[in-house]
């Protein structure tokens, strides 16, 4: 760990205002903000913990705990919404058996999370499943991906 | 002499989503030595362009065979073949798959400024742009005319932000320009905060480089040598080629010290937003590049005289860069041309939700919103036309009886409205006004920065109440009480996000208000939406016992014999729709 973070601190080293940067390349190597980063990266830079966790906890983006090996981003923005995103959404979360408040299913398979908008509004609805775009989903499209994904983790 | 063929594939964010990656690297195995264009593949280019606004029809691809072009819609990977064998090779387009006349009714009333080029050039191939005019401007501004002169040429041809406001830019550089400061910064906004539209991470994708080349301009006149974009995470292929083409501009010499010999150095980061729509506001956004939580502080000091690290800074949003190449090289009288009397140019719109052709379009300011709506999106897909949601969550809905009106910042300003970034939702009769108030206050609500009262107290107190009129539990008065708390949030809320937050609720109640007063005094949803108020059942005549339905239903209430209607068991009904969804007869019912 100690030597990504090194890493990372470098990169940044002379740059004013580099915490957002900074927690940005510690999720993207671990995949979400592990405390251990934090209080390491603080140490180094002599910039508070606090900082970190005030910006983390603000923007949309950090993530605190660990997600899911597969993430499915639902978009909710005006458009996918007016074209039935609710539906997919809920009927996706319920086939991963995920309640309110919960985004990574036990098994750590899945976090299904929402966006704003992912600015392919033209083809509503729209929802990203590992980084891939998919337009004009329906629920029956993402539960056979999702059960692809799944035999894809069992092999 | 062979001809030569150009194939152009659409590769925006939409495109790649139909599958255009696939479509490209069949072309590849096709024009190989061993495939059915092997004969012609020396003469054959393929580029990668960026969106053309049609995005409903991708993948697109255009042949473009000795000057005579053809543009493909809905292309497949297995349809390639048979488009090099008959097309590319021996000559004759493949008519079946040729665009139809809704893809030039699309296009025809369309006037392209920014999007001129996009669609056009290869947004990873500086050279592609340059041999369309690009950087033309930059040349023929830096170390031949004033600083002076250029701002006066921005004012004089009436350009104003596109990203909300529509302040002027010339005076707003003008502005920055005035003090004297030995450092001062130009931002470029690609925030794009606003669910429901993409004219932003479009032009990125599709022509960058007009924008570097706006901001450039914009950065010699108001004497900045540092330049930021702030661009959303969630646009990775926008931040892709926009890295791409900032490289590729400093390497031409477009970018970085003393460029084109003239002594002036500008150069330009990258800022990734890490999700926020608050960070879209300027004060925000440049607490957000200092690193600090996005949270907008009050106005004045304006940031053209104290903004990021305290320095005079020029902020304008990714339209408004875009257009000032083209304002430059043109002039401004050919841009003043197009427009009304009080905006000028024109204006790129989203155009989404129920319409038959979605799509990014570019309109003359002060077009009616009909001939948007009905010649260049095709009318309504399936329902009938309700209302048009304009400005996202600071904006209103125009509804139907106001379909003349003209699209320009006053006309829309005038009924509640706002041109805003340039999202345009179009809904229809399934689409419930109350649940799109709510929709909007939701994400209002969550986006509050918490800095102020009114918008952190004020829209959780409103959302409340459209909660409970959406779950049938609305109360006299409530209608009243939104009207007045609205009024007081936007009249005392810090930043631009509070004071607009409730527009969405006043502009609705103010067309549409008998469907509130139908959820608060009739417990009923006229648009079948609101699910507390809703009914499945199942129609007896028309249910053929398929049994789908009893499939689909996660909370198995539906029950019934193979090939025999079957019911829905109202008590274990958790309304979630998935029967309505699966039914090929019509045979589900809601109300
Ligand atoms: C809550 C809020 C969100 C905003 N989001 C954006 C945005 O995403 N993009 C943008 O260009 N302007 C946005 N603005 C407007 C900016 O504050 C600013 O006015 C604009 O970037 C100025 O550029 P312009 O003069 O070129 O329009 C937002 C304003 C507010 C109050
Ligand atoms: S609203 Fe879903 S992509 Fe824009």
């Amino acid at each position: 760990m100690q030597e990504a973070l090194d890493r990372v601190i470098e990169k940044y080293r002379l740059e004013e205002g580099s915490v957002i940067s900074l927690l940005q390349d510690i999720q993207e190597e671990f995949g979400y903000i592990p405390e251990d980063s934090v209080s390491y990266v603080s140490d180094r830079t002599g910039i508070p913990q606090s900082s970190f966790y005030g910006v983390a906890t603000f923007y949309a983006q950090f993530y605190l705990k660990p997600r899911g090996k597969n993430i499915i981003t639902a978009c909710c923005g005006t458009a996918c919404h007016v074209k039935g995103a609710e539906r997919v959404i809920s009927r996706i979360r319920r086939e991963l058996e995920l309640t309110d408040g919960e985004d990574t299913t036990q098994d750590g398979l899945f976090t299904v999370e929402d966006v704003a908008c992912v600015g392919a509004c033209s083809i509503a609805p729209v929802v990203i499943v590992n980084k891939e775009v998919h337009g004009k989903v329906s629920a029956t499209q993402l539960l056979k991906e999702i059960n692809n994904l799944k035999k894809e983790t069992d092999a | 002499m062979p001809k030569a063929v150009d194939i152009r594939i659409c590769m925006g964010t939409g495109g790649i989503a139909a599958g255009a990656s696939a479509v490209l690297e069949r072309f590849e195995e096709e024009l190989s030595s061993t495939g059915v264009g092997a004969s012609v593949r020396e003469n054959c280019s393929r580029h990668n362009v960026g969106c053309r606004g049609f995005c409903a029809r991708d993948v697109l691809v255009d042949v473009i065979l000795d000057g005579e072009r053809t543009t493909y819609q809905y292309i497949k990977p297995d349809m390639v073949q048979r488009i090099v064998e008959e097309h590319i090779v021996s000559g004759n387009p493949v008519e079946d798959w040729v665009v139809t006349d809704d893809y030039h009714n699309f296009h025809e009333k369309q006037v392209k400024v920014v999007l001129s080029d996009c669609g056009e050039v290869d947004p990873e191939d500086i050279n592609s742009y340059k041999s369309r005019g690009g950087y033309k401007a930059v040349e023929s501004v830096i170390g031949s005319k004033t600083p002076e002169d250029v701002i006066e040429m921005i004012k004089s041809s009436g350009l104003r932000g596109r990203g909300g406001a529509g302040f002027p830019t010339g005076l707003k550089w003008e502005f920055a320009r005035k003090p004297e400061s030995d450092q001062k910064y130009i931002i470029c906004n690609a925030d794009e905060g606003d669910p429901g539209a993409f004219m932003d991470r479009s032009i990125i994708e599709g022509n960058p480089h007009s924008v570097i080349e706006g901001m450039t301009i914009g950065a010699y006149c108001i004497g900045a040598d540092k330049g930021y974009v702030y661009i959303r995470a969630e646009y990775p292929l926008a931040v892709k080629r926009l890295r791409i083409a900032l490289e590729q501009a400093k390497e031409a010499g477009y970018l970085g010290e003393n460029i084109l010999g003239s002594g002036f150095s500008f150069n330009i980061k990258v800022k990734l937003g890490a999700g926020a729509f608050v960070c879209g506001e300027e004060t925000a956004l440049i607490a957000s590049i200092e690193g600090q939580r996005g949270m907008p502080r009050a106005k004045p000091p304006f940031p053209a005289q104290q903004g990021l690290w305290g320095k005079p800074t020029v902020i304008n949003n990714v339209e408004t860069f875009s257009n000032v190449p083209y304002i430059v090289t043109k002039g401004p009288d050919w841009f003043s041309s197009f427009g009304t009397e009080k905006s000028k140019g024109t204006k790129v719109f989203a155009l989404t939700g129920k319409i038959r052709n979605t799509g990014l379009i570019e309109v003359p300011m002060g077009m009616s919103l009909k001939e948007i709506i009905y010649d260049i999106g095709g009318g309504m897909e399936r329902g009938e036309f309700k209302a048009v949601q304009t400005g996202g969550p600071s904006g209103g809905c125009i509804p139907k009886d106001m379909i003349d009106i003209n699209v320009d910042f006053e006309s829309l300003a005038k009924v509640g409205s706002i041109v805003g970034s340039g999202g345009m939702v179009v809904l229809d009769d399934t689409d419930c006004m109350v649940n799109i108030a709510k929709f909007f206050l939701e994400f209002t609500q969550r986006e509050s920065c918490g800095k102020c009262t009114p918008c952190r107290v004020g829209t959780k107190r409103l959302l409340e109440i459209l909660d409970r009129v959406t779950e049938g539990k609305g109360k006299s008065g409530d209608i009243e009480l939104l009207l007045t708390l609205g009024q007081d949030i936007k009249d005392s809320s810090l930043c631009g996000l509070g004071q607009t937050a409730p527009n969405p609720i006043l502009s609705t109640i103010k067309y549409f208000r008998d469907e509130y007063e139908a959820h608060i005094n009739e417990k009923r949803c006229p648009a079948a939406v609101c699910k507390a108020m809703l009914t499945y059942t199942i129609l007896e005549d028309a249910c053929k016992g398929c049994t789908l339905c009893a499939k689909a239903c996660p909370s198995d209430a539906i029950s019934g014999e193979k090939k025999k209607p079957h019911v829905i068991d109202q008590g274990l009904c958790v309304k979630c729709g998935a029967c309505f969804d699966t039914c090929k007869f019509k045979a589900v019912h809601k109300e």
